[in-house]
């Protein structure tokens, strides 16, 4: 009686009273907007506890699909209220019988529309009672908008062209290489992908692929000793004057060209602008776009970072030597039509560990699902002869470090 | 010898019954040997590693499924402990190409059966270093509800049939709280505050939160600076709880009601290793082991200063007059706790994170590389000596968690239960 029999007892009388059905009625709805309403610092949660008990109690599995289609525009937190009470529903009826709507889910899978979250969750429950669901409909998910789908997508795809490689149909398998290179976005895969086209004599500009800028105006270094440059406002930050000189930390500095080969667009400032501690630095690119539409700034650094877009902060990091990692901080803007301006702030600290000495910054435009953006006057994709080259003289350039 | 395991722990079926006789003098021991202490947060129900009641077995294979009462896939990876609530054990796990799915799993401790899993999406950073995992801090338990909290700060407050109670995102209020080389720091339960440190170089805070609603009671800054250790309960001499923090540049007491500051040891202080309080004594990584005792002034007073016990990743353990540490270099000290001089020392092999398991006079060592260690600490022909071995198929950085005989240790891809037939 401690556990168990009294939810059970409150379903059936909930049931029995028809205060929330398959019906997906007012009273369900009323719940679910009380799940959606949580927020930030505990806001709304003395609601969403009762409501919570009551959709994972009395809710059945003809529900689901609703609650899953309440995940649409809401927050990460109501989210996660959210799919616990689709997780709890879903695991009661699959030991109590084995099945679950799984007509109703694929129909919900089929809107594209839906939060992909929701949608991979409807999967996840369908592959677990059905299994030829995986068959059925990954294979086209290549371009959905849930990562997670397209991800395993991608990984058929990639299984496919590794047998047609082994069966030494190069071309064939060069061609669903690259098939999966387009919907790839995690960089695991993407890695995976451009080894095997590198195996196949069919290499990838990858700082391309990515969206990596690599053309940019640097200045520095300005003071930033004992952090205190991270928040100072030193002249890039208030007007963009690439003829300006202004005074640096030792002397007069000014914005000078900066071109980097790297495959993953790493700007090593240590050569850029020179080898320094407790200093900031920066960058600036231009960015020339066909039209107006929203993207995403995405930056990796192992140095504290902020980020503008046309004098917009996008993003800001002030932790030093903590890891660092593709699209590690992500800022949300706006591109305008015609040139852009993105501003990147990168301020070293005074550690003397041999770890912490890096001095670098990576930055990469895309859309919200981590394609690239390129900029209107990009140049176009390196030819397989340029990378060759351009590995040679990088093996060469190591070899000689 | 007295009962180690003296600090309140979730009343069980059998604790009920047992009740009357309790009150009839029975000794406590007695309680632990008959039912055994729950294994509810990291390092255990009092944060020292230590129990007492029947212990694990000596010896026993993986590979061989000796003394292996069972063994369970895990759906993905983490440093985090298994916590033991009645019979309910209870892992964290992470998963996704980006960590950024959060598992809670609950299995039944007798048969293995997996009874419950629920799943979060992260709502904070989820890089950390490749050793580790989103899934680094170990769960808490007051005995019916379980907080499960996660390197993103997302914490996820469940009851032990899995229903969800809250969910908080503590890095989607404050979205400079994290640590891309992944934060572990575990919550502990006090009273009805559940505590968790969330020290790193952007916002960084400890904060009380209601168990009951999920609502934010207290709020205090931290250090900004990377930290990785563990709230520790110290229990009231006389007076009230306390809840002291570990940070790189000091180690704080507080009220966890309000929140408010009690005393300071303001010094420079270990980042990983966390402290232990047993009867009245705090036992700090700082300049090697300090052991503080607190005066009922703002700062507490240094009993002793042993700069040859220095810790490594591993936390301190400590029970009656005996403390333990292991180094980096995988040497294991056995020092006393009134003056901190070395009784003896072993080589172990291998490296140690998980912090050793106390049961009894065994003192249960897991490298990472999953060779298990049992050495005696008792005061016979065999202390310092290892005495037992077990090897695990897998890295492991968790600490074990020993429970009514058995031992449960996680790696990033199994839970078992290690246990005599």
């Amino acid at each position: 009686m401690r556990r168990g029999l009294v939810p059970q007892l409150c379903v059936i009388l909930f049931l029995l009273a028809g205060k929330m059905s398959a019906a997906a009625g007012p009273d369900l709805q009323s719940e679910l907007a009380a799940l959606r309403k949580v927020d930030a610092r505990g806001e709304g949660h003395s609601a969403a506890i009762e409501s919570w008990q009551q959709v994972a109690e009395a809710a059945d599995a003809d529900d689901l699909p609703t609650i899953l289609a309440a995940m649409d525009g809401a927050n990460p937190l109501a989210e996660n209220w959210l799919r616990a009470a689709v997780d709890t529903i879903a695991e009661r009826q699959v030991k109590r019988d084995g099945k679950l709507p799984v007509d109703k889910l694929e129909a919900f899978l089929a809107e594209s529309e839906h939060n992909p979250r929701a949608r991979r969750l409807a999967y996840e429950w369908i592959a677990r009672v059905d299994p030829t669901a995986p068959d059925r409909i990954i294979p086209e998910m290549l371009d959905d908008p849930s990562l997670e789908l397209r991800r395993d997508a991608v990984a058929r795809l990639i299984d496919s062209a590794a047998k047609l490689a082994e069966a030494e149909k190069n071309d064939a398998a060069a061609a669903e290489y690259r098939q999966a290179l387009e919907s790839a976005r995690d960089t695991d895969q993407v890695k995976a992908i451009t080894e095997a086209l590198g195996e196949l004599d069919d290499p990838v500009d990858l700082a391309h692929q990515y969206g990596f800028l690599v053309d940019w105006m640097v200045l520095g270094p300005f003071d930033n000793h004992e952090g205190k440059g991270f928040d100072s406002i030193y002249p890039p930050e208030e007007t963009i004057d690439l003829k300006g000189r202004y005074p640096g930390l030792e002397a007069a500095v000014a914005w000078t060209p900066h071109h980097t080969d790297d495959e993953y667009g790493a700007v090593d400032l240590n050569k850029a602008i020179g080898k320094h501690m407790g200093v900031a630095g920066y960058a600036l690119a231009e960015f020339i776009s066909d039209e107006a539409r929203p993207i995403e700034l995405r930056v990796g650094s192992e140095n504290a970072v902020k980020v503008w877009l046309n004098g917009k902060l996008l993003t800001s990091a002030e932790a030093y030597h903590a890891n660092s990692a593709i699209d590690q901080y992500i800022g949300r803007g706006e591109l305008k039509a015609g040139k852009n301006l993105i501003l990147v702030k990168v301020c070293q600290d005074e550690q003397t560990v041999d770890w912490a000495q890096n001095w670098t910054f990576q930055l990469r435009v895309c859309d919200e699902l981590g394609a690239a953006v390129l900029s209107a006057d990009r140049p176009e994709p390196k030819s397989a002869d340029e990378l060759k080259a351009a590995a040679e003289a990088k093996k060469a350039e190591a070899k000689e470090e | 010898m007295p009962n180690r395991d003296t600090g309140a722990t979730r009343v069980t079926h059998c604790t009920r019954f047992l009740r009357p006789l309790a009150t009839l003098s029975i000794a406590g021991c007695m309680l632990a040997v008959a039912c055994g202490a729950d294994w509810t947060q990291f390092r255990g129900p009092n944060s020292n590693s230590a129990t007492r009641g029947q212990a694990p077995p000596l010896d026993w294979s993986d590979a061989e499924n000796e003394n292996i009462a069972w063994k369970v896939e895990l759906p993905g990876r983490g440093p985090a402990s298994p916590i033991v609530v009645g019979d309910r054990v209870i892992v964290t796990c992470s998963s996704g190409v980006k960590q950024d799915r959060l598992h809670v799993l609950c299995f039944e401790a007798d048969s293995g059966e997996r009874l419950w899993e629920r799943q979060f999406w992260a709502t904070g950073r989820t890089l950390s270093h490749p050793s580790s995992a989103n899934a680094a801090p170990t769960p808490a338990s007051d005995g019916e509800l379980i907080f499960a909290f996660f390197s993103s700060n997302d914490l996820a407050c469940l009851d032990l049939d899995g229903n969800l109670r809250w969910f908080r995102g503590l890095a989607h209020d404050f979205p400079q709280a994290g640590n891309d080389v992944g934060m572990s720091s575990s919550p502990v339960v006090i009273g009805d505050t559940l505590v968790a440190q969330v020290e790193n170089q952007g916002d960084s805070f400890a904060t009380g939160i209601d168990k009951n609603t999920g609502q934010t009671r207290w709020r205090v800054p931290r250090p900004r600076k990377s930290c990785w250790t563990s709230p520790v309960v110290m229990r009231g001499q006389g007076g009230e709880d306390l809840v002291l923090l570990q940070s790189p540049t000091k180690l704080t007491a507080h009220d966890p009601e309000t929140g408010e500051e009690v005393w300071a040891y303001e010094t420079e202080c270990d980042s990983i290793s966390s402290p232990a309080a047993v009867d009245g004594s705090v036992y700090v990584a700082s300049k090697g082991i300090t052991a503080l005792e607190p005066t009922g002034s703002r700062q507490p007073e240094v009993e002793w200063n042993a700069q040859n016990l220095q810790p490594g990743a591993a936390s301190v353990v400590v029970a009656d007059d005996q403390l333990f540490i292991i180094n980096r270099a995988g040497v294991l000290s056995c020092a006393g706790t009134k003056d901190g001089k070395v009784q003896w020392r072993v080589r172990l092999d291998g490296e140690f994170w998980g912090t050793p398991a106390l049961v009894g006079d065994r003192l249960y060592c897991v490298s990472q590389k999953g060779s298990a260690q049992v050495v005696d600490v008792g005061e016979g022909d065999q202390s310092g000596k290892i005495i037992g071995r077990g090897q695990f198929d897998g890295a492991i950085q968790a600490s074990p968690a020993a429970v009514d005989g058995a031992l449960y240790v996680r790696s990033d891809g199994h839970l078992w239960k290690v246990a005599t037939p």
